[in-house]
């Protein structure tokens, strides 16, 4: 554990597939639950479909330091095409995971991770999403994993504050509140470590 | 009453302007400070606020209506960043020496070019002889609390100037983090409201703003002004006084952090001082000491009060986040080190220029910058003087 219980995550996607806003709600969540948060991307030139960084700090006590994360507890995939350009796994600390969006196994993906050594957790958000929401929006099962395998947060709060916060932001369309509750248990569920 | 939320440094300034809902708002979106008219847009729009918005066509232009809003009367706010700062270029001075209190939010990021988009100093400190107060944050809550400071500062009749109120653009602007907010009745009652002694569409007392200032008088105004950005120090440590009360929240010209006994220190501005404070604590764990100064206001320039502040120190690095091109240094370091010459003995001093164009910069540089420091602070050579920090190569 880092100084003041800080917790250290970086979310690798690619432009409009929702990393940004997986790592803002994993703020939004954390904040909700007492914590001190920091979540903010990492901006360079944006196209869709460009690979893209974000990044989320969890903490007791407000956390001064603010630069990008280069030795971060959990790394989040998005989207497991990157796996093949992006050495997702830098400065990943031994003691921490990668959680990566695929319909693989932890067996199945870790040929992929450049002699990665630590726990490789693996969640099919596409096929959750596309189930519980009838699209692909990764963002929820991938939220959910992480907050899962990190146990950053505690379980009961966090489904309950993701409720609130799924019925403020579709204000607009609550049909969809039922879908991503739906997505986040199912993530919750599904998630393999190996 | 304080609340808890988590907004960005762009919502917390957009935030703030609606709770003190101006009478005019003119901007121009450029990024990284686009959020912070199109959050605004949306309170006008949602009639949440009273503020005439004017979607002008260029910089030049929300710079010029802010100043014909503040000179009718008004009070007037406007964002922008970069480039778009330098296309105010010319009006920042006409509202600095029409003695205007308008208040701009300035979101840091590198002037052109090569084009970049991410965060440096060189669009508000290349603008910094302009005449504006400018104030500094380190993160959000601080953007938020300086831009409720800025008005009881500048419409003081004491001071009459425009304010800049700067952060970093997205490594702040974009960030979700923790805040404190102030609720909006007690906001309005610090911020109080704008009641200029002489305005254009004051009926009684027709004034002409802004006509040709002959010889014979212009030096005159000149000194007025200087003055003027003189008496801004008193006013706004009185400002920040009158803020601590409402918010518990405490602020000077400069925040010194574990500086009583430091050996070793840094002066610098904005988010990286947050990031070398970790490498501070980092450093007196290990038994060094080590300590940093934080810029918050750098203009008007706390001269003397840093020179205090530094007296005890053996070893300095000024590290500037822009870089003047000057072949000796960057603006901050001319500044702190000519505070430091009447000193009777002078910390030895070093300058880096550093994290330009969005280079990011961690607790691990610092450590090196103190490395340095240690090695000069105990007899070694002070070696080259101005050196840029980050780069490869």
């Amino acid at each position: 554990m880092k100084d003041n219980g800080l917790v250290e995550f970086r979310w690798h996607g690619r432009g409009g597939q929702g990393a940004k806003t997986a790592c803002l709600l994993l703020a939004d969540a954390a904040f909700s639950s007492g914590k001190f948060v920091q979540g903010f991307p990492e901006y360079g030139p944006e196209r869709m479909g460009a690979p893209i960084t974000a990044y989320n700090r969890i903490s007791d006590v407000r956390c001064s330091i603010h630069c990008n994360i280069d030795n971060p507890d959990y790394v989040v995939v998005v989207d497991e095409t990157l796996l093949d350009t992006v050495d997702v796994t830098r400065g990943l600390s031994p003691q921490g995971a990668v959680i990566i969006n695929t319909p693989k196994t932890p067996g199945q993906i870790r040929e992929k991770l450049r002699g990665w050594q630590g726990t490789v957790c693996t969640i099919d958000a596409r096929r959750i999403s596309e189930e519980t929401l009838g699209k692909n929006f990764p963002n929820t099962p991938m939220l959910s994993a992480a907050v899962k395998v990190s146990g950053v947060l505690e379980e009961k709060k966090f489904k309950e504050d993701m409720e609130e916060s799924f019925h403020h932001k579709f204000a607009a369309k609550p049909q969809v509140v039922a879908g991503n509750m739906a997505a986040l248990v199912k993530a919750w569920e599904e998630v393999q470590a190996g | 009453m304080n609340y808890n939320e988590r907004l960005s440094g762009n919502e917390a300034i957009a935030f703030a302007m609606k709770q003190i809902d101006p009478d005019v708002m003119a901007a121009f979106p450029i990024t990284p400070s686009t959020e912070i008219p199109q959050y605004f847009a949306q309170y006008v729009a949602n009639g949440e606020v009273n503020t005439e918005f004017v979607p002008v066509e260029s910089e030049h232009s929300s710079m010029s209506a802010c100043i014909g809003a503040q000179a009718a009367g008004g009070r007037a706010v406007t964002a922008t960043s970069s480039a778009g700062l330098a296309l105010m270029y010319e009006m920042m001075y006409v509202a600095a020496s029409s003695r205007l209190p308008i208040t701009l939010a300035c979101v840091n990021r590198a002037l052109t070019g090569p084009i970049n988009i991410n965060n440096d100093h060189s669009d508000s400190m290349g603008i910094r002889d302009a005449g504006w107060i400018q104030i500094y944050a380190e993160n959000n809550q601080e953007a938020y609390d300086n831009f409720l400071q800025a008005m009881p500062i500048g419409e003081d009749p004491s001071v009459r100037l425009p304010v800049m109120i700067c952060q970093d653009g997205f490594i702040t602007s974009h960030a979700l983090e923790n805040i404190v907010l102030l609720d909006t009745d007690s906001v309005k009652a610090f911020v109080g409201e704008y009641h200029p002694e002489h305005y254009l569409l004051k009926q009684e007392n027709p004034l002409a703003i802004g006509p040709y200032d002959l010889g014979c008088h212009y030096m005159e105004h000149k000194v007025q002004q200087a003055e003027a950005m003189k008496n801004a120090k008193k006013r706004i440590l009185e400002v920040a006084e009158a803020f601590e009360k409402v918010t518990g929240r405490r602020y000077g010209l400069f925040e010194e952090y574990c500086m009583e006994d430091a050996q070793v220190a840094l002066v610098l501005i904005g988010s990286s001082a947050g990031t070398a404070k970790a490498a501070v604590d980092t450093l007196r764990k290990q038994g060094v000491k080590a300590g940093l100064i934080k810029i918050r206001v750098f203009r008007p320039f706390p001269a003397q009060e840093l020179a205090q502040a530094l007296q005890h120190v053996k070893a300095l690095a000024i590290m500037d986040k822009a870089e003047s091109f000057s072949a000796n240094g960057g603006p901050l370091f001319s500044e702190v080190r000519g505070a430091l010459y009447d000193l009777e003995h002078r910390p030895r001093t070093v300058g880096y220029v550093y994290g330009l164009g969005g280079r990011d910069i961690t607790p691990e540089h610092f450590q090196g910058v103190f490395a340095r420091l240690e090695a000069i602070a105990s007899g070694g050579e002070l070696g080259p003087v101005y050196t840029h920090l980050g780069q490869r190569g």
